[in-house]
């Protein structure tokens, strides 16, 4: 065990193993999108109520999910390299912010195009979508943060402290901002049909499930190509980059 | 070992309090900017005694958070400037302890010259006479976290370039809880509810605050000068 994450945490060796497993992961993840874009957008029926507009939760969901999910991986990563100083956790930190970001982005976008047809409006202070908007800052500000430090080790670690302390607040946000919806106003505009509502029918939910894998795969693309990016620049100066670059 | 460390905390508090005192502009300033703040609201959004009573609250609130934010600065950036932030990281006391002192001073400076100021601007904004209580005691539970809360986003950005903006994009969406409730408990009050609720919730909020920032603060500082 130790062996094997001993190898394949050094940046060279891991390089490598990106190298071939990037293909093989886009190739999963464009036929997963296919499939799921297919049942979703032709075969799932269109809702009662919503139309052809309920379509627009098979990229909604899924990338309201895979923003929880990647500022989770960040801060685990995060945690990892503050820990044992793994330079490979702290490269996957800041590697994953821009891409949570980009998927917190998209579920607001696509969420407010959902909400424009359906409630009216492009925008309710309902609890989950400003607790989106402030993961989006979080994210924004972690960003921030890297961005203005020079110094790897330090912007990894200042990076690693901020993530962790915001995960430590998202669950409080959340209930913060909930607590505050249902006191000002009555829930009316979250108890429209989203996966917490029960019995979803299964012609929505397997298009749905497919989407979410199919999202979290191409996460896993995309950030180990950021993350050969990565590794290429911070080892810029030796033999191996030079080797590599030079075949 | 106890005594020394006690010892060690009344010194940091009472450098930084004597600090403050050498230089009473910086103690000023923020509470000024907290009071052209309120006082811009009602020349943006209306005069009106009817809006301003149910703006009051959060106006009130958002304003003390933005003083606050810019008085953060203040709490390390001239220890680290003349390096005698070096010498408290040094120090053999627990250094969270030393923190939590310093961060005791901010309030001391900060948080509760606000508390004491906010009466006059609720008069402005025409808040409800039994609103009063509440919004000094909301504000005395959680101007405490938004000076433990800032002190880290100040100790990570120590010595960074536009340290300022850079800091108020960490703290602000972390300050959201506290704006939530501590607004909510002089709403509560002022409209004839039971502000118990959210005053609860900030008490909480302090509570594990005072327990776990201070550690946090410690870990920033030490990052920030490694």
């Amino acid at each position: 065990m130790f062996d094997f994450l001993h190898k394949y945490a050094s940046p060279r060796n891991f390089y490598d193993f990106a190298g071939i497993l990037i293909p093989w992961l886009a190739g999963v993840t464009v036929v997963l999108l296919a499939i799921g874009l297919y049942q979703g957008l032709f075969l799932a029926p269109p809702d009662y109520q919503q139309g052809q507009s309920v379509r627009i939760m098979f990229i909604h969901v899924p990338a309201a999910w895979m923003s929880m999910f990647v500022y989770m991986v960040l801060a685990g990563a995060g945690a990892v390299g503050l820990i044992w100083h793994l330079k490979l956790a702290e490269m996957t930190a800041a590697a994953a912010a821009p891409i949570g970001a980009s998927f917190t982005f998209l579920a607001l976008v696509t969420g407010s195009l959902w909400g424009k047809p359906m409630w009216g409006t492009w925008w309710a202070w309902d609890a989950r979508l400003t607790s989106e908007l402030i993961l989006l800052f979080l994210y924004l500000g972690f960003m921030a943060l890297q961005a203005a430090i020079d110094d790897p080790k330090r912007a990894a670690r200042a990076g690693a402290l901020l993530a962790l302390i915001g995960v430590v607040n998202i669950p409080v946000i959340h209930f913060s901002v909930q607590w505050w919806n249902t006191l000002h106003q009555p829930a009316s505009v979250s108890s429209i049909a989203k996966i917490g509502a029960p019995a979803i029918h299964p012609s929505l939910l397997w298009p749905l499930l497919i989407m979410a894998i199919a999202f979290t795969v191409f996460f896993a693309v995309v950030l180990l190509m950021r993350l050969r990016a990565e590794i290429l620049h911070r080892e810029r100066y030796t033999h191996w980059v030079a080797e590599r670059i030079k075949s | 070992m106890s005594s020394g460390l006690f010892t060690a905390v009344a010194c940091a508090l009472r450098r930084d309090l004597t600090l403050a005192a050498r230089k009473p502009a910086d103690v000023a300033t923020p509470l000024v900017f907290f009071a052209i703040v309120v006082s811009l609201f009602p020349l943006g959004v209306s005069p009106e005694p009817a809006i301003l009573r149910g703006l009051g609250p959060g106006v009130l609130w958002v304003a003390a958070l933005l003083a606050t934010l810019l008085s953060l600065n203040r709490l390390f950036s001239a220890d680290y400037a003349d390096g005698s932030l070096e010498l408290l990281v040094l120090s053999p006391q627990p250094l969270a302890v030393l923190a939590a002192a310093k961060t005791l001073a901010h309030w001391l400076t900060t948080g509760l010259p606000l508390i004491l100021l906010s009466p006059v601007l609720a008069v402005q904004l025409y808040l409800p006479e039994a609103a009063y209580g509440t919004l000094l005691l909301a504000l005395l539970l959680g101007t405490p976290v938004l000076s433990l809360i800032g002190a880290v986003g100040a100790a990570l950005t120590l010595g960074l370039r536009g340290g300022g903006v850079l800091l108020s994009l960490l703290v602000l969406p972390l300050y959201t809880p506290i704006l939530i409730f501590g607004a909510g408990a002089v709403t509560a009050a002022a409209s004839g509810f039971s502000p118990e609720a959210h005053l609860s919730l900030l008490g909480a909020f302090l509570v594990v605050a005072l327990a776990f920032v201070p550690w946090a603060t410690a870990a920033a500082l030490r990052i920030s000068l490694d």
